[in-house]
């Protein structure tokens, strides 16, 4: 399962982050890392992009980016 | 007394609250630059402490050091480069694991830390601990608690820098990312040793490490280097990667990332308690509304209404004030000079000219007062969440939206107004589209031009240029993203930082650098430009080379009203007219004159004559210069955009179709020299050139297109 199919108000936990180059470094930097626990909270008002949590902070980003996600949920 | 000096570079995260304490050290005494050969800005400035002189160097705020963004590569190398004796990291101490994420690359290099935990009063309120002494230890670096936006903390956080770089036993540790990435690690330092390219800073084990990452800048950088030895080291570090890939099942890059979370992880578990789980914080409670699905569109409308009216409503008292303040200047400058070349220079000239520039100050105030609110409040970041789905589909990004609502106002901040974005393509598109939102400075053409050639309909014509305008802004943002500035647009990824109250001193402290630097920058090139266009208009002089005598004219126009052959309304007419007519000659003697009359050819096939060619290059100043040029080329004088007489006679010229061409040319072409001025502070030549080139010629091929089109039907 990947980030972008999850629905909003769950519970996740990273299994792989996918892709490579800007974005793959992108997500480890803000903290997606393998193992950690997120929650999708909302979809933005036109439907893109998503703001989850994730190390105890907001993060939004666009389902294409969060396609590179992998997510079992919990 | 001789001074030690020692330079400190300030990094963090965005949103950690980093330019509060540069603020809070430097005072006043601070200076902003761009680093050579980037458009990242450069903050810098200096205290005298101790008996130190300390530089302090606000490096762009990051997340992380990788070669992906500019900020990033800038904040790096200034490191390696410049090097700082010491680095001081701002830490929102809120949010430990993710802001240490950034510590621990800047502990691999090797540099001097020291840790500010930042808003270290909301952590102990929402009832979390920190062992400081423990953790400090853990990663060798002192830790200093602040508190920025209260001033707390910063002379221990000075007195704790200038301790750690005194101490000259400083305890040094390394990051361990496992024992199969450091036997790699290894190899390929020794390699990269023995073929002698090692730089001697930040050392081997740190290109090793960027090499396994694959880190684009430094790749290069061995490159150049090491020449034909590059190729062997590319190997070991491909067999490296395709063997850790491998054993790991992951991208070696991934493997290091995670050992740094691991190693802040570690670090943490033994020093961070959180005693009590937070409930909904305020700032959940917040985004409730103000990002609801439902409520967050009209709430973002309605907050974009009232920047806008305030932007402009408010702005228009000093803007009129500055109008007056400067004609009455002109005026008493003309009357303390005798008339001739300098007073024209000065007041027609230089006063004009810089008076045009600086009538925009108070909209920039304002403007950025605005956006200095939205971002230090957090809402910046939401509204590019609300707006990204409409503008990723442009080809742009969703903080584009706020400078392109801005350029209808003008275009000026809107080109400012660019910076908020971060991505350097992003803000160049959006900076290159940001004209067509069609400004305050062109309403008066069309108001003049709708008037003239449509009065029935004159609202609706002028509605359909600003339409046209962001028809055009989409279609070239599309075409800039698949041509000039193609490419990976940058991931959307972003931090929506909890909600604070923006400080008074920091609003106000962005606020005056940015308008400082549009009247400092705009204002020198301004004044130059302006000197060059009133040569152009003025010289060569026409002297005695008038068709006709217009001072007999005048002088036997005189003596008619003298013995009341004519009444005196009848004398103000016409002499006006003879006035007016006297201009229009000169005008087409000067350079500019003659230059438009040799490119008229250029402009013929747009059903554009030698007067609206003038015309429009005069708008080059301003485009509401533009009316009052048509009022000296069509003998008007004091014309202004409701001028009846104006009207009748470029209705008489002209037909509807041209009319309503030249609206859209001026539409089109770059809105001003003002403008230019900043787009080169904020791009560069090469851009400011692009923008006038391509506006220019965009604005050409649509007029041709319409003019040849639509002739075939009238």
């Amino acid at each position: 399962m990947y980030l972008n199919e999850i629905k909003p108000k769950t519970k996740c936990r990273i299994t792989k982050i996918l892709g490579s180059g800007g974005i793959h470094s992108r997500l480890l930097d803000m903290g997606c890392v393998k193992g950690e626990e997120i929650e999708v909270i909302k979809v933005a008002p036109l439907g893109d992009p998503i703001d989850i949590t994730v190390k105890g902070y907001h993060l939004t980003l666009r389902k294409n980016e969060a396609k590179n996600i992998e997510v079992e949920t919990i | 007394m001789s001074q030690k000096e020692i330079t400190i570079a300030l990094a963090g995260n965005p949103n950690s609250g980093k330019t509060t304490i540069f603020n809070n050290i430097t005072g006043a005494r601070q200076h902003v630059g761009n680093y050579p050969g980037v458009t990242v800005e450069k903050k810098y400035g200096y205290i005298n402490y101790k008996g130190y002189k300390i530089n302090v160097v606000d490096l762009p705020g990051t997340y992380s050091l990788t070669a992906y963004s500019e900020d990033e590569v800038v904040a790096r190398n200034y490191i390696i480069n410049e090097n700082p004796d010491i680095v001081v990291d701002i830490i929102d101490s809120s949010n430990l694991e993710r802001n240490l994420y950034l510590a621990t690359q800047f502990i691999e290099l090797g540099v001097p830390l020291v840790l500010a935990f930042n808003m270290s009063d909301m952590t102990k309120t929402r009832g979390k601990k920190i062992n400081i002494e423990l953790l400090s230890k853990l990663l060798a670096s002192p830790i200093v608690e602040t508190v920025g936006h209260k001033n707390k903390g910063t002379k221990d956080l000075l007195d704790a820098a200038i301790k750690h770089i005194e101490n000259k036993d400083r305890e040094k540790i390394e990051i361990k990312y496992g024992e199969e990435v450091e036997n790699e690690l290894e190899k390929i330092s020794k390699f990269i040793e023995d073929k002698k390219t090692l730089q001697e800073r930040p050392g081997s084990r740190w290109i090793a490490l960027k090499l396994l990452e694959q880190d684009k800048e430094i790749i290069n950088k061995v490159k150049e280097e090491t020449g034909e030895a590059y190729l062997e080291i590319e190997q070991e570090v491909n067999r490296s990667i395709k063997h850790l890939s491998n054993i790991l099942r992951d991208n070696p890059a991934t493997v290091i990332a995670d050992a740094r979370y691991g190693f802040i992880r570690g670090a943490l578990t033994e020093t961070y308690k959180e005693t009590e789980i937070e409930k909904v914080s305020a700032t959940d409670k917040i985004d409730g509304v103000l990002t609801n699905r439902i409520v967050g569109l009209p709430i973002f409308a309605v907050l974009m209404w009232l920047m806008f009216q305030f932007v402009f409503k408010v702005g228009a008292y000093p803007m009129d004030w500055i109008d007056i303040g400067f004609s009455k200047l002109g005026d008493l400058v003309s009357n303390a000079m005798p008339e001739g070349l300098i007073q024209s220079l000065i007041v027609d000239g230089i006063i004009g000219g810089v008076g045009g520039v600086i009538i925009f100050t108070p909209n920039i105030i304002l403007l950025f007062l605005c956006i200095a609110i939205l971002e230090d409040s957090g809402y910046m970041a939401r509204v590019a969440f609300i707006m990204d789905r409409l503008m990723h589909k442009i080809g742009l990004h969703g903080k584009s939206f706020i400078p392109m609502l801005i350029g209808f106002g003008c275009t000026i901040p809107s080109y400012m107004g660019s910076r908020i974005l971060e991505n350097k393509k992003d803000r160049l598109i959006t900076m290159h589209v940001n004209t067509f939102m069609s400004c305050g400075a062109r309403l008066p053409v069309y108001i003049l031009l709708a008037g003239a050639f449509f009065p029935q309909i004159a609202g609706n014509v002028i509605f359909s240029i600003y339409v046209i305008g962001i028809v055009v802004a989409i279609l070239m943002a599309k075409l800039l993203r698949v041509t000039r500035f193609k490419g990976e647009s940058a991931p959307f990824v972003m931090e929506l930082p909890p909600y604070r109250i923006p400080t008074f001193k920091g609003v106000l402290l962005h606020t005056w650098e940015r308008t400082w630097l549009y009247i400092k920058k705009a204002g020198t090139i301004i004044l130059a430009v302006s000197i060059l266009m009133w040569i152009l208009f003025t010289f060569p002089m026409i002297g005695e080379n008038y068709s006709q005598d217009y001072d007999a004219e005048i002088v036997s126009l005189e003596q008619s009203f003298k013995s009341n052959e004519i009444t005196e309304e009848e004398y103000e007419e016409d002499l006006t007219e003879i006035e007016a007519m006297k201009g229009a000659e000169g005008l087409a003697y000067s350079a500019a004159g003659r230059m438009e009359r040799f490119i008229e050819p250029i402009f013929k096939p747009l059903g554009f004559d030698w007067k609206l060619a003038v015309a429009s290059i005069s708008g080059i100043a301003a485009k509401e210069v533009v009316v009052s040029t048509m009022g000296t080329l069509y003998s008007i004088q004091e014309a202004d955009e409701e001028s009846e007489s104006l009207r009748e006679n470029i209705a008489r010229e002209y037909n509807p179709l041209i009319g309503y061409n030249f609206m859209l040319f001026t539409l089109l072409y770059f809105p001003c020299m003002a403008g230019m001025a900043v787009f080169r502070r904020e791009a560069g030549w090469k851009e400011m050139w692009f923008q006038i080139g391509y506006t220019l010629l965009l604005a050409w091929v649509v007029s041709l297109v319409v003019f040849q089109i639509g002739r075939l039907f009238i």
